[in-house]
């Protein structure tokens, strides 16, 4: 840790956060598009870097740039998919990685509201408490309590459906 | 919520917990990735310093650079952490680790360990050093290869001519040593005297230069 303010080393913060935000992009993103994602949240993390506290909750604050990238991604996927009016096309989750037993749920975090799925992957994924989700997402505690809820119950519909 | 409903909420969240965890593919991954993420970086000119280790006869150095060149490098016995988090503070905490922009200063130093090289080219960052250590260190860093002057020979030079003791704590805080020979500053009358990274390493580095006759 840095004493006097000012971040440790970028180098330090990399390796303590990048499997969280690995894991993160790969549940939210999907596989295919994570690697983007992941240089996308530390590049735009380094521009930032040196007006950091110390005290930061630097945890918090990637995952927060990581969700605004996971949602750039999905809103780019959005626009790829509109023009084509194939409706076959809009289902662009052709990528590989989760276990076939796994892949209706995690489509189904993929297919949920953009609050929701990052409450659900902040949660079950990160291992965030309610406050840093909120924080994360730039809500307040109770909402990311309720976006999660609201997210598990349109998981468990779509899972047992 | 029912008893079933939170029967199957327990089941989701242990699926979902599940996957996150089994998943131990992530772990490699996310290494490799963030490798590729300091790889262009440091391509990029992102970063204010880079650093790696570089292979040395005393072992593994850590070298520093930024963008104007090698800033510190660090013994071995130096710990690693404590030596970024020092650059973190005194420099900028835009640091990542990557050997390509160091590659050619590498080079310089495997070339001067093999006692191929007698001078080196590679830019140097004073920005770790003050004022009066500027001084020294650039009297310093003009004794030539096999050559030696005493502390008192540098104060004087350094425009300090009752200053040798002060100018032994500048050597001593050298950020690059090796590369600013401290090591050929002894005392009057050729005793070895002192060095950061250990008498005998100031002994090695004299004999390797040829500088020893007469100095015990």
């Amino acid at each position: 840790m840095t004493v006097n303010g000012g971040p440790p080393p970028f180098q330090r913060f990399v390796d303590t956060h990048r499997e969280d935000v690995w894991r993160f992009l790969v549940s939210s993103v999907g596989p295919a598009e994570a690697e983007d994602c992941f240089q996308e949240t530390f590049i735009a993390a380094l521009r930032a870097y040196p007006r950091l506290r110390a005290h930061s909750n630097l945890r918090a604050w990637v995952l927060t740039i990581a969700h605004r990238k996971s949602l750039d991604a999905h809103r780019a996927r959005a626009r790829r998919a509109l023009p084509m009016e194939d409706p076959a096309a809009l289902d662009v989750r052709e990528t590989a990685s989760p276990p076939p037993r796994d892949q209706l749920l995690w489509g189904a975090v993929e297919e949920l509201p953009a609050r929701q799925r990052s409450a659900v992957v902040l949660r079950y994924v990160a291992d965030l408490p309610h406050s840093e989700i909120a924080a994360a997402i730039g809500c307040s505690e109770e909402a990311a309590r309720r976006s999660l809820h609201e997210g598990l119950t349109k998981l468990r519909k779509a899972v047992s459906a | 919520m029912t008893d079933r409903a939170n029967d199957q909420t327990g089941t989701l969240e242990r699926a979902l917990r599940g996957t996150a965890k089994a998943a131990n593919g992530h772990t490699a991954a996310a290494a490799s990735a963030a490798e590729r993420l300091s790889a262009r970086i440091a391509s990029e000119g992102l970063a204010d310093i880079t650093y790696t280790p570089v292979d040395s006869p005393f072992g593994p150095l850590l070298a520093a650079s930024t963008q104007r060149g090698l800033v510190r490098l660090a013994f071995p016995e130096e710990d690693v952490d404590s030596v970024l988090e020092r650059l973190a503070r005194r420099l900028s905490p835009r640091i990542v680790e990557s050997p390509a922009p160091l590659e050619p200063m590498r080079r310089e130093l495997d070339e001067y360990f093999s006692g191929a090289r007698r001078n080196f080219e590679l830019p140097l960052d004073w920005a770790l050093i003050g004022p009066f250590g500027r001084r020294v260190l650039r009297v310093t860093s003009e004794i030539p290869y096999g050559g030696v002057l005493s502390y008192a020979e540098v104060a004087a030079d350094a425009g300090s001519p009752r200053g040798s003791r002060a100018a032994g704590n500048a050597l001593g805080s050298n950020p690059i040593p090796i590369v600013i020979p401290c090591h050929r500053v002894l005392r009057t009358g050729g005793a070895l005297g002192g060095y950061g990274g250990g008498l005998d390493r100031k002994r090695w580095l004299l004999e390797l230069e040829g500088a020893l006759q007469g100095v015990q």
